[in-house]
C-alpha cells in the first residue's frame, strides 16, 4: 500500500517553475530520500503535502487523504520537521514539546514510547530555552516535536543541512529505529552520501525529478567506465585528464579525481600510461563502481 | 613565507563557557586553509573573531598584520568574508550589487567602472547585467557573490560553509574558484561540512570543544589518525562531543 501518492504536481512560482509534473509513490513504512540541492523543489513539494500550500495541478494523497480536501484529516497523521528551524526560541526544551503535545491534544506521557530514545538525549537540557541550543541538539528537539503526536508519516525538510558529519549519522540512527515502528519517512538532504541511508530516492533538480529506485539501482545504472585517479598534484592532474581524448567527464572527489571514459576499451593502463608521459608521478588508476554523486553529476549533465 | 593570520592562545569566554579555548595556529599567504569542527564547537566564534567582529578575552592574534584586539577596522577592509547566505542584494541588479560593494569598501569612480567590466566579463554576465539578483541561478549568485566578497583585493577571503545546498557539479565549480583566487595569492580560509571538501585544503585543523584538536594536511591527518578518508579523522576526533 502506497503511504504517500503524487500524481503530475506542478507548481509555479511567478515565471519560475518550482515543479514539473512530479510523480511519485512512497510505500508504507518506507524511508524514501528526495536528494538534490537547494532550489530543486524539495521544500514546495514538502509543504504541498503537509498541505500548508496548494500544487497548480495534479493531485496528492497522503494515507488515502486527499491534500486538499482533507487537510485537517491530514494534519492529524502527519508530522512535519520543516527545513528552517521553527521552535519557540524563548521557551525552554520541555515547554516546547509539552506545547506540541498539547496542540495536538495529546500529553507527552501518552506518547513517550516513540519519542524516548531521542528525548533522553536532550533531557539533560530540558530548562534550556531552545534558542540556547546548538545546531544537533535544535535538531533532536525539532524532531521530537515532530513525533509527539504519533504521527503515520513523518516528513523531514533537510533535517541534516549545516550539521556535522557526526550528528548527521546519529540523526540517521534515529530514524532507523523510528522505521522499525513502522512509521513512514519522507526526508530531504542535499547531502550525496546520506542517499545510501534511504531505502529508495528521487534525484531532483531545478523542478524535475531525474531519477527515482533504490541507490543500488541507480548506481547500477551509471554506463560509462569510471576510473579512481591520484597523483601527487590534484589540480595539475585533473587539468591534464581533461585533457585525455577518451575522457567523457573529469570531477573532483576528495582526494582522487573520478575520470569517466567514452568508451568501455579504455583501460587503468592506458590512463597511467597517459599520465605517465605527461610527467606526473605516484599515479594510482583503479577502476570503481560509480556512487550515488557520480549518477546525480551525469544525470544532471544529460538533462542540461 | 609570509604570514597572513596567526593566533597565540586566543580564547574567547561567555560568563563561565569556554568557547574558544587557547587556539595558536598560523596561516600562509596564499593558503586553503580548512577550518573544521562539529557543530558548537566553537568555530563560529573564532571566524567572528578573526574578521573583527568580535572582542576576545585574551591571547594574541593578528590578521592581515593587524591586531583582532585594537585594529579591527582594518582588518574589516583587508579581508572578504562569503558565507552560505549569500550576501546579496536580491532586488537590486547584478550591476547594482557591484557598484554597491564597490563602494562600501571605498573603491574609487574610476576603479568601480574598472571593476564591473572585469567582473562582468570574467563571470560572462555583460548580458545579465541589469537583471536583478534575484532571477540568477544559485551558482550564479554564488560565483557573484565570491567575487563580491573579493571586490577589494583583500589579502584574505573567509568562507563559511560556502557550499552548504548547492549541487555536486556547482559545488567542484566552486572550488576552481577557490584555487584560482589561492594561486593569485590570497589566503582562502574556509569552513565545510562536505569531508571530500576538507581534501581539497592545503592544510586543516579541527576543533573540539573550544580547541585545535589536529592541525596539518590531510595526507599527514590521516596517516597520523590511521584513517582512509577526513571523514574518518573527523569522526574519529568529533566523537566525544556529538552531544552537544
Amino acid at each position: 500500500m502506497n503511504s504517500i501518492e503524487i500524481n503530475n504536481i506542478s507548481k509555479s512560482f511567478g515565471s519560475k517553475k518550482a515543479l514539473q509534473t512530479i510523480n511519485l509513490n512512497v510505500e508504507a513504512g518506507e524511508v524514501f530520500g528526495l536528494i538534490g540541492a537547494d532550489g530543486a523543489g524539495k521544500s514546495t513539494l514538502f509543504d504541498i503535502l503537509v498541505t500548508l500550500s496548494k500544487s497548480d495541478s495534479g493531485t496528492a494523497r497522503i494515507e488515502g487523504l486527499d491534500v486538499e480536501k482533507d487537510y485537517k484529516k491530514i494534519r492529524k497523521i502527519v508530522g512535519y520537521m520543516p527545513g528552517r528551524f521553527s521552535l519557540y526560541m524563548d521557551l525552554t526544551v520541555y515547554e516546547n514539546l509539552d506545547f506540541f503535545a498539547s496542540i495536538f491534544g495529546g500529553t507527552i506521557e501518552d506518547n513517550y514510547e516513540l519519542i524516548k530514545d531521542i528525548w533522553v538525549q536532550i533531557e539533560p537540557f530540558k530548562d534550556r530555552p531552545a534558542g540556547k541550543l546548538s545546531g544537533g541538539m535544535k535538531q533532536k528537539l525539532a524532531l521530537c516535536c515532530a513525533l509527539v503526536h504519533q504521527p503515520r508519516v513523518l516528513f523531514l525538510d533537510e533535517p541534516t543541512t549545516g550539521v556535522d558529519p557526526v550528528s548527521r549519522n546519529e540523526f540517521w540512527n534515529m530514524l532507523k529505529n523510528l522505521k522499525r515502528k513502522g512509521i513512514t519517512i519522507l526526508v530531504s538532504t542535499p547531502y550525496m552520501d546520506e542517499a545510501i541511508l534511504c531505502e529508495r530516492i528521487a534525484l531532483m533538480q531545478e523542478g524535475k525529478i531525474m531519477a527515482i529506485d533504490t541507490p543500488s539501482n541507480i548506481t547500477k545504472a551509471f554506463n560509462k567506465p569510471l576510473f579512481s585517479v591520484k597523483s601527487t598534484h590534484q589540480r595539475k592532474l585533473i587539468n591534464t585528464l581533461r585533457r585525455f581524448d577518451q575522457a567523457y567527464s573529469c570531477y573532483f572527489f576528495g582526494q582522487s579525481v573520478h575520470l569517466a571514459a567514452k568508451n568501455e576499451s579504455v583501460s587503468a593502463k592506458e590512463i597511467s600510461d597517459y599520465l605517465n608521459e605527461n610527467g606526473h608521478p605516484e599515479i594510482q588508476v583503479a577502476k570503481i563502481s560509480a556512487g550515488i554523486e557520480d549518477c546525480f553529476i551525469e544525470l544532471m549533465r544529460k538533462t542540461a | 613565507m609570509e604570514i597572513t593570520i596567526v593566533t597565540d592562545n586566543l580564547t574567547k569566554t561567555f560568563g563561565a563557557f569556554t568557547a574558544v579555548d587557547h587556539i595558536s595556529f598560523e596561516v600562509q599567504k596564499g593558503e586553503i586553509f580548512g577550518f573544521l569542527g562539529a557543530n558548537g564547537a566553537g568555530k563560529t566564534t573564532a571566524i567572528r573573531i578573526l574578521c573583527g567582529l568580535l572582542h576576545p578575552t585574551s591571547g594574541k592574534a593578528e590578521v592581515a598584520g593587524f591586531d583582532v584586539f585594537k585594529h579591527t577596522e582594518k582588518i574589516k577592509k583587508n579581508i572578504g568574508y562569503m558565507s552560505q547566505k549569500f550576501s546579496l542584494y536580491e532586488d537590486l541588479t547584478i550591476r547594482e550589487n557591484i557598484s554597491f560593494y564597490s563602494t562600501v569598501y571605498g573603491l574609487s569612480d574610476y576603479q568601480i567602472k574598472e571593476k564591473t567590466e572585469q567582473l562582468l566579463t570574467r563571470l560572462q554576465l555583460h548580458s545579465e547585467a541589469d537583471k536583478l539578483v534575484h532571477s540568477l541561478p544559485l551558482g550564479w549568485k554564488q560565483k557573484l557573490a565570491f567575487s563580491l566578497a573579493l571586490i577589494h583585493d583583500p589579502k584574505i577571503v573567509f568562507l563559511d560553509e560556502p557550499t552548504g545546498g548547492v549541487d555536486p557539479i556547482t559545488r567542484r565549480q566552486f572550488w576552481d574558484l577557490i584555487y584560482e583566487t589561492a594561486d593569485e595569492g590570497t589566503t582562502v580560509f574556509v569552513t565545510t561540512h562536505y569531508m571530500d571538501e576538507a581534501e581539497y585544503c592545503d592544510r586543516i585543523s579541527i576543533m573540539v570543544d573550544g580547541k585545535i584538536e589536529a592541525l596539518d594536511t590531510p595526507d599527514i591527518l590521516k596517516s597520523q589518525f590511521k584513517a582512509a578518508t577526513m571523514d574518518e579523522v573527523f569522526y574519529k576526533l568529533a566523537r566525544g562531543t556529538s552531544t552537544k
